[in-house]
């Protein structure tokens, strides 16, 4: 099939399979899925800017599918998504001036490269520990007797520094009914303004620094953190597909190809975190950052851009 | 809760099939008429372009979803 826009040719079916693919892992852990969906278009022979810009056109379309579903599941935070959409539009902006300046002092590629593979490996090392030790205190906890753990309010062995985050108390404070938490207004933003810089500077939705960070930071259960993560992913992808159209860099009609795909893969995934509790969601996400970082790994070695 | 579940399966590739046929179909008919209008559009009149091209893939995404969760009741139903 020839996409006139970015001029080439894709088989639609490769582009139905991979966006099926994005789609279980959007629905399950509430990422935007673009260190798949970009290396897949690339392979097509998609430009890169082209790759970028209809990446976040189709994880738009994706993700409304995902968080509609989550929200009939309970599992979407409303509130909570607008607060956070704010900051990540403000850290996205952030980024994208931190790359031109790093541009301008000519080291970029180096820099983020390795800010990147850091981050991911961080990310991992740290999810792996916490939900392992986590599921092994609800083992011990189920053998001696003690009440098993609600899907929803689920535990993390991280609990602790959780509630002191919770505990500052900086004006204005709010209440989120949902998630069942009072927090500051300003440690909202700033998680969301950290996971905005990292998606404008490392490019992607940075789901995968997000939705950890809204489990471990700010207390959300790991279901409504997925479900709100994506939901917020719709408002701040939308700026981003905006954005990017307007520099010309999105074919809306491989979008359009790719989320036929994408809205079988997502629903698949919403029901299947139904199956799972909170540790292991954030056990089997392990992998993800994993993932990007043998992308970077690899483009670094090779000094091809995937 | 087996039965269910097949009862499920069963309904949901049935879902896969019915929903191939409507994206075949969707393939030629509207991305065929509507590619040329987006080509000139994305070339001659960006800003018309960035917002015709969020309402496309959300617009999508809402007929989709809604096709597909009543295909899923549609076929689960008929199966009870």
């Amino acid at each position: 099939m020839f996409f006139p826009i970015s001029n080439t040719h894709i088989n639609p079916i490769y582009l139905v399979v991979v966006g099926f693919l994005i789609g279980i892992l959007g629905g399950f852990f509430g990422v935007g899925g673009s260190f798949i969906a970009g290396p897949a278009l690339r392979l097509m022979g998609v430009d890169w800017n082209y790759a970028v810009g209809t990446d976040l056109a189709h994880i738009v379309g994706k993700s409304i599918v995902a968080a509609r579903q989550h929200r009939t599941l309970g599992n979407v935070d409303l509130k909570l998504g607008f607060f956070m959409a704010l900051g990540t539009i403000g850290g996205a902006e952030g980024g994208a001036q931190l790359i031109q300046a790093l541009k301008r002092a000519g080291n970029v590629n180096t820099v983020v490269s390795y800010v990147a593979i850091i981050v991911y490996f961080s990310i991992a090392t740290f999810m792996l520990w916490e939900s392992r030790k986590t599921l092994k205190t609800d083992k011990r906890q189920s053998r001696s007797g003690a009440k098993g753990v609600q899907s929803k309010k689920d535990r993390s062995a991280f609990g602790p520094v959780t509630q002191r985050i919770q505990r500052v108390e900086i004006w204005p404070m709010i209440t989120l009914p949902t998630s069942g938490i009072r927090i500051s207004l300003w440690t909202i933003l700033l998680v969301a303004f950290i996971g905005g810089l990292f998606s404008g500077f490392l490019g992607g939705g940075a789901g995968y620094i997000r939705m950890p960070s809204m489990v471990y930071v700010l207390g959300i259960p790991t279901h409504l953190a997925v479900g709100t993560d994506l939901f917020e992913i719709v408002i701040s992808a939308s700026y981003g597909t905006i954005s990017h159209a307007i520099k010309g860099n999105v074919d809306i009609l491989i979008a359009l190809v790719m989320h036929t795909g994408a809205v079988v893969g997502a629903q698949i995934g919403v029901v299947a975190t139904q199956y799972f509790a909170g540790p292991k969601i954030r056990l089997a996400f392990v992998p993800l950052p994993l993932i990007g970082a043998a992308i970077v790994i690899y483009t670094m070695i090779s000094g091809h851009k995937l | 809760m087996k039965k269910g579940a097949a009862k499920n399966l069963r309904a949901f590739v049935m879902e896969l099939v019915v929903y191939a046929v409507l994206v075949t179909s969707y393939f030629f008919l509207v991305l065929h008429l509507l590619g040329q209008w987006l080509f000139h559009l994305e070339v001659r009149h960006r800003y018309i372009y960035a917002a015709v091209a969020i309402l496309l893939i959300a617009g999508q995404a809402v007929v989709l979803d809604t096709v597909t969760s009543l295909l899923f009741r549609f076929l689960r139903g008929r199966r009870r």
